[in-house]
């Protein structure tokens, strides 16, 4: 599949945008501006970037705790973004969801999720929305290795089968379960090869290249909007940091996390096929880190200008159209 | 006026539903061509096929996740899960997705998701098929519980939960399919949050729910002969909860019992009695009495599940307690 220079920059854009935020979402919490736990997705930023660049703002997508990033790629707010973060009224879920619960149906993006594997089921429905309703729009279901042991993965799964259902679930296979290798938690060296026990085709790619994922979704998404059925895409990927804020990942041998940052980083290895086949210089990929830089800077200072959330209005979204409790 | 079985109410309601928005739709275990194990769907597959009445595979789970994300893209679901006493296998989705969702994405998710289900002791269902687990979904912020009683209340609650932009726990009762009552012709909802005076009285209030409110009218006549003079508060709706009909009502009656069909162990009574004292203590000449089954699994013989659950005689006994 040929891929337009246009199209490769804006996958290095959104793979640094996805990076620069969490690198200053790390930095605002070790300054204390937010708190809770943050799930960094950081060195996998090319599994969201890919799978989601071509989805229509119809499509719809289902994410999980570590989820700035493919919230980023549908093209969230990230203002908004950064202001739930910091618990404020301007914030996504007017600080009352943070991280883990961002979500704009507006873009089709069915939030975030704190539960493991909770996300799938929903995805599921959403598939069935819009089959349902005669409509070509298809779901993507982001999901981590842990998931493929739950119980809602596996009735989903089938569900999607045996309906025919537009979901390509994407499998973020990162290694681990929060400390728990993937090889004590599933039998299978391919967490693909699960789709054959729902009768659904299995692909597994090289989730740090950008390009792969998004040639392989892009399969998968075509297949599910013509109303042939779902697709499962394992894509291996590794997060730099630990499971989340407090977890300094020292469960991970140092050779390992230092091979995946320094010969397997997704925006490096990136830049430098951009700059080998010579459709970018390095003065154009400064000038995009630049202005990806300065954009999360406004985007954190409107977070941290905007009014706390306002517990008045708390109450009133327990029900909707609720006047109180 | 007509009479139906609560049954054909419940049908009717999804019916004249799914007839007047084509967003409703039915799925769940054996709802299709079968009509629902206990027929609360019958002949729903054959008007509006199995694309509106999905027969799904044995997952709870998904059926509730479906359901929700049917709903956050637009439709209007309603899920049956066969038992309640198998909402635990659906219990994330039930009480950590559909009921949350709304209030963590700030108010933008929208979940008008009915999650039809029934309860209570049958005929020797033991003890995973017996279960009163209203106070499960009761203790969930976000959630709407409603348990109706007769016909009538169980179309027009059944018609408003389907139009509720909230999630809806619907737990009907075993023991009430085959009940018969009068249900107009005409079209009516019925307002969730509203409880309903099944029998007015002066000398003690018995507030109550689902099948318990038929043996505390049947206790209430028997109280008559002793000239005790009950009024029987049906609550139709736990969530949310009448309080102004129940503290109307223990004002006029100083007196209080509260008689449902789960254990008293962090049963829903408890909620009330802990309501009533804060909003209506004044109004109390006596302690508040709850009359409730045994704090032990529902067992399968007749004579042992008999002793477990309330009755008649014993809400009579409970009663006359306070006088």
């Amino acid at each position: 599949m040929q891929t337009s220079k246009e199209t490769k920059l804006d996958l290095y854009r959104v793979m640094l945008r996805i990076r620069a935020f969490e690198e200053q979402g790390f930095e605002s919490f070790r300054k204390g501006l937010t708190h809770g736990v943050l799930h960094l997705y950081v060195g996998e930023e090319a599994v969201a970037a890919g799978a989601i660049h071509d989805l229509r703002k119809d499509d719809y997508i289902t994410s999980t705790h570590r989820g700035h990033g493919h919230l980023i790629a549908k093209g969230a707010d990230l203002g908004r973004m950064a202001a739930e973060l910091h618990g404020k009224e301007t914030g996504y879920c007017r600080g009352r969801g943070g991280s883990m619960h961002i979500a704009d149906l507006s873009l089709g993006i069915l939030g975030a999720n704190g539960i493991v594997g909770a996300g799938v089921p929903i995805a599921v429905g959403a598939g069935l929305a819009s089959k349902y309703k005669g409509l070509d729009r298809v779901v993507l279901c982001f999901f981590g290795d842990g998931t493929i042991a739950t119980g809602a993965f596996h009735e989903a799964l089938n569900m999607a089968s045996i309906w025919k259902l537009p979901v390509v679930f994407v499998c973020e296979n990162n290694l681990y379960g929060i400390s728990v290798s993937i090889k004590k938690a599933c039998a299978l060296d391919t967490l693909a090869g699960r789709s054959a026990a729902y009768g659904i085709p299995g692909v597994c790619v090289d989730g740090n290249d950008v390009l792969a994922v998004r040639e392989a979704a892009n399969q998968a998404v075509d297949r599910a909007r013509k109303g042939d059925g779902p697709t499962f895409l394992e894509c291996r990927t590794y997060r730099w940091y630990g499971h989340f804020t407090a977890d300094d990942g020292k469960y991970r041998p140092d050779e390992e996390v230092r091979y995946w940052k320094e010969q397997r980083d997704p925006i490096k290895n990136f830049a430098a096929h951009l700059r080998d086949t010579k459709e970018a210089a390095q003065e154009d990929l400064d000038r995009i880190h630049q202005e990806v830089n300065q954009e999360i800077e406004s985007a954190f200072r409107f977070a941290q200008d905007s009014p706390p959330a306002d517990v008045s209005e708390m109450l009133k979204g327990v029900y909707h159209r609720a006047a109180g409790l | 006026m007509r009479k139906i079985m609560y049954r054909e109410a419940i049908s009717e309601a999804l019916r004249e539903e799914m007839a007047r928005d084509e967003n409703v739709f039915v799925l769940g275990e054996d709802v299709g061509r079968f009509g629902g194990v206990f027929q609360s769907t019958a002949r729903l597959w054959e008007t509006f096929g199995p694309s509106r009445v999905m027969d799904t595979p044995i997952s709870e789970q998904a059926i509730v996740g479906a359901a929700l994300g049917a709903a956050l893209a637009g439709l209007r679901p309603v899920a049956e899960i066969m038992f309640v006493d198998f909402t635990g296998l659906a219990m994330d989705q039930i009480a950590n997705q559909c009921a949350k969702f709304h209030f963590m994405t700030g108010g933008q998710a929208v979940v008008p998701v009915v999650i039809k289900t029934q309860g209570g002791v049958g005929i020797g269902d033991a003890a995973q098929h017996s279960q009163s687990l209203e106070a499960w979904h009761t203790h969930v912020p976000g959630l709407k519980v409603v348990m109706p009683s007769t016909p009538y209340d169980a179309k027009g609650l059944l018609k408003a939960s389907i139009r509720e932009d909230n999630p809806v726990v619907f737990i009907e009762h075993k023991l009430l399919y085959q009940t018969v009552g009068p249900v107009p012709d005409e079209e009516y909802t019925i307002p969730l949050g509203k409880a309903d005076i099944k029998r007015e009285g002066r000398d003690v209030t018995i507030i109550t729910w689902s099948k318990m409110v038929l043996d505390c009218l049947e206790a209430s006549a028997r109280l008559e002969k002793d000239s005790i003079d009950a009024e029987v508060v049906d609550l139709r709706t736990l969530a949310p909860l009448d309080l102004e009909t129940i503290v109307r009502s223990v004002e006029k009656t100083g007196k209080v019992v509260i008689v449902h069909e789960a254990c008293k162990t962090g049963g829903f009574g408890a909620e009330i009695a802990a309501r009533i004292v804060e909003n209506a203590f004044d109004y109390l000449d006596a302690p508040i009495k709850r009359v409730a089954a045994v704090d032990t699994p529902i067992p399968y013989a007749a004579p042992l599940y008999r002793a477990v659950i309330p009755d008649p005689e014993k809400i009579v006994r409970g009663v006359k307690e306070l006088f």
